[in-house]
């Protein structure tokens, strides 16, 4: 049969253009509540203000932008280290349209203020039960093509994305758990401190798993295409992997130091989230390490540049975490912008460096071209947002610092030294700047589309052959 | 109060933190023996997907293993010396209350001398000494400024601080009674006993009193109801009654707004509000500075 015979592109096609389209959402939301942030005026009526489009933000870019970077990859990744078309082209299109039906009914009820109040799981129960069904059917094909699978080995890309499918389901099954009162309001089962531990233990594996474990993932099939090189170290994989999603699971309580959390909970949280270190940067030495050979191509790849600009930002990030879980860090970092300039290394320079490679490694396969149709374009890209991310962050750090200075600073008479608005008004400089990054980073999110349009106009949908099995591959 | 509803639990969790940071310590052990020889050639694994996609097999980084060691030691160490298993106090016996009074005890000591200064002396001389007015402001730019404002003029339902209009009365020993245990202002609502006519002419008589442009037919029929019903709290002269917190009518300072909709609204309503307590908060310290700067800001003239 036709279909048989070819790896199935087409839902890769789909959430690969999609990933353009959220990704350009998400972060001009994202600009414009930066906006909002320095130019209070704005907010504009209910659906315009901040903290209605701040959760849409959150979503657009995690869950939209993010997630349909994982669906296209993962379903590209798992079928070609398979040798084996997706399980069912089916199920598939109904995480594609699913996916997208999630999408939109959170652009819809996040302006109209129908949250459940949970920061990155605000969406109301029923669209979480939509998720989660979509989910299942994700796992469901991601697994059932693993287990049809022509080749004897499971690659690591593959390990990384189904811990991801395999976590992300249950974070997202327990932290969601609520009692509906109507079609658009329900409360958490849980109460409390208990609450807020369940929502942090999703929160931070969030970033875990989903930012982190999946995005690794794509990391280890598209850093050794790009660079045509073996990966550095089997073995480093396997104990950063299994290191790596056993502790992300510990790391949520740091979230809550010095809060009425449990003491207990709070030093667990912080142990295991310096310990957390090392396997984090397993990923990053596997990705860097494995260019060792091809470090020249650096200088005509801006795809590659892409790539490993994203693993520099995420092992800035993932070193700069673990010190921000130490109480003593914490206690002058927490609810400053240091916390909102860390999490934009690590999704700005990391989770979207790697996304934005990634797709200029496969739109063109997709597409039948050799290449994106202008690797200038690419460039141009490549500088905007690594100008974006460092103003971004340097100006968070900065303003972020200054908030914890200025508000535990104390006068002779042991009262404060700044009312809080003073702290507030020191920012507006910083977030100007940071508003100025986001600017450049979505810009060069814009060269992207006009070149991925570009490449898929003169191009056509395209599905591999999916070769035979070569006899050493078992 | 233990966190835990059993024992069970409490096992629970130190056993999987200990099973957990020996097998992540054991993981990496039993991968860190193999090493490279000087110009040995590093093989692949052997195994082939999607054409090219190879692995080496690489031993792991001596310095990368050294700091997982470091990190596991570190957080076995903290785990001994700090709560974190199940119900185990941690060597050094550390509570995050524990340390919260620690530090406010250290601050006290630090900072009581300062305050006990001032304690001796009486209102009118603290609110004349500017090193006491400087920490007053300060204490009032921390703790007042959200509902009354920086400059202590309040705003609607908030009373300004700078008019010398005192809802209880503005003597130093009234304002400090006022900081130590709050107010809660009350006026009842009049709605539905008056109905919309009668709320309307009593307003209107409310106006006249502080010589508002008003309408005089609305206001005579108002003044009926107000002697008999308004005046028992807000005095038949309208000049209210600070023993109740009844403001006085004449003055025109209005706490809601003084427009027709506004006192319309104020008595079909009524209004309900309240001022914190701080004397368990800031303590007699800090009350006493706060009282002086409070009845320095109306008596300006009389301090200096």
């Amino acid at each position: 049969m036709e279909t048989q015979s070819t790896y199935n592109y087409k839902v890769v096609r789909q959430f690969s253009i999609m990933t353009v389209v959220w990704g350009i959402v998400g972060m001009l939301v994202g600009v414009i509540i930066a906006a909002q942030l320095v130019w209070p005026e704005l907010n504009f009526g209910p659906w315009f203000h901040y903290g209605r489009l701040r959760p849409l933000h959150t979503n657009a870019v995690i869950f939209a932008f993010g997630g349909c970077a994982l669906f296209a990859t993962s379903y590209y990744v798992v079928q070609r280290t398979c040798n084996v078309r997706l399980l069912s082209d089916k199920l598939a299109a109904f995480t594609f349209w699913g996916w997208q039906a999630v999408i939109v009914l959170a652009a819809i009820t996040l302006p109209l203020g129908l949250t459940a109040g949970k920061e990155y799981a605000e969406l109301e129960w029923p669209i979480d039960l939509l998720i989660t069904v979509v989910w299942v059917t994700y796992a469901i094909v991601f697994f059932g093509t693993i287990a049809v699978r022509k080749v004897k080995h499971i690659y690591v890309a593959n390990w990384f994305y189904g811990a991801f499918i395999l976590a992300v389901a249950l974070l997202h099954v327990v932290n969601s758990l609520a009692i509906p009162v109507s079609m658009w309001k329900s409360y958490s089962v849980y109460a409390g401190a208990v609450d807020a531990m369940v929502q942090w233990w999703y929160g931070h594996n969030a970033v875990g798993f989903f930012l982190t474990a999946a995005f690794l993932g794509m990391m280890y099939y598209f850093v050794p295409k790009q660079a045509g090189r073996p990966v550095y170290s089997y073995r480093l994989s396997v104990v950063h992997f299994w290191a790596l999603i056993f502790t992300y699971m510990w790391a949520g309580p740091h979230h809550l130091h010095y809060t009425a959390l449990p003491d207990w909970t709070q030093s667990l949280g912080m142990a295991f989230s310096l310990i957390l270190f090392a396997p984090s940067w397993g990923g990053m030495i596997n990705g860097i390490m494995t260019l060792s050979g091809a470090w020249h191509k650096l200088r005509t790849d801006p795809v590659l540049k892409f790539l490993v600009v994203s693993l520099s930002f995420y092992g800035m990030s993932t070193f700069e975490g673990p010190m921000m879980s130490i109480k003593t860090v914490n206690a002058l970092s927490h609810y400053t912008d240091w916390t909102v300039g860390h999490v934009h290394s690590g999704a700005l320079g990391w989770v979207a460096f790697i996304s934005i490679g990634s797709l200029y490694y496969l739109l063109p396969r997709l597409f039948g071209r050799d290449g994106m149709h202008s690797t200038k374009l690419i460039e141009a890209h490549f500088w905007l947002a690594t100008v974006g991310v460092v103003l971004y962050i340097a100006a968070l750090w900065i303003s972020g610092v200054m908030q914890g200075l200025m508000w535990r600073a104390l006068n002779a008479d042991g009262t404060l030294t700044y009312a809080f608005v003073e702290a507030v008004k020191a920012t507006y400089p910083y977030h100007f700047v940071r508003l100025l990054g986001g600017l450049l980073f979505l810009s060069g999110m814009l060269i992207m589309a006009y070149n991925t349009f570009r490449t898929v106009a003169a191009g056509r949908p395209v599905d591999a052959k999916i070769p035979a099995v070569v006899a050493h591959a078992h | 109060m233990s966190d835990f509803v059993s024992d069970f639990w409490s096992i629970y969790i130190t056993v999987i933190v200990i099973v957990g940071i020996v097998g992540l310590t054991y993981l990496l052990f039993s991968q860190s023996k193999t090493t490279v020889q000087k110009g040995e050639e590093v093989k692949t694994m052997g195994h082939v997907w999607d054409d090219d996609l190879e692995e080496y097999n690489n031993p792991l980084p001596r310095w990368w293993m050294l700091m997982f060691y470091i990190t596991l030691i570190f957080g076995a160490v903290y785990l001994v010396l700090y709560p974190g298993l199940g119900t185990w106090k941690g060597i050094r016996g550390w509570t995050s209350v524990g340390q919260y009074k620690e530090e406010k005890a250290q601050a006290e000591a630090k900072y009581q001398p300062l305050y006990d200064k001032f304690m001796k002396m009486d209102v009118k001389t603290v609110a004349a000494d500017p090193e006491a007015q400087a920490m007053g402001k300060r204490l009032f730019q921390t703790y007042c400024v959200q509902c009354h404002g920086s400059d202590a003029r309040g705003a609607k339902g908030f009373p300004n601080l700078t008019d010398n209009d005192w809802l209880y009365g503005g003597t130093p020993e009234i304002i400090k009674t006022t900081l130590d245990g709050g107010r809660h202002g009350q006026m009842p609502a009049f709605g539905a006993a008056f109905g919309e006519e009668k709320v309307k002419d009593v307003a209107n008589y409310a106006m006249s009193l502080s010589g508002k442009k008003h309408d005089a037919e609305r206001a005579s029929r108002g003044k009926e109801t107000f002697t008999a019903v308004c005046a028992a709290c807000h005095g038949a002269d309208g000049k209210g009654n600070q023993a109740l917190g009844a403001p006085n009518l004449t003055d025109n300072i209005w706490l809601y707004g003084g427009t027709e909709k506004t006192i319309i609204e104020t008595v079909t309503n009524g209004r309900n509000n309240q001022m914190p307590a701080w004397k368990d908060f800031l303590g007699d310290g800090k009350v006493h500075l706060l009282t002086s700067y409070v009845w320095g800001l109306s008596n300006k003239a009389k301090a200096e």
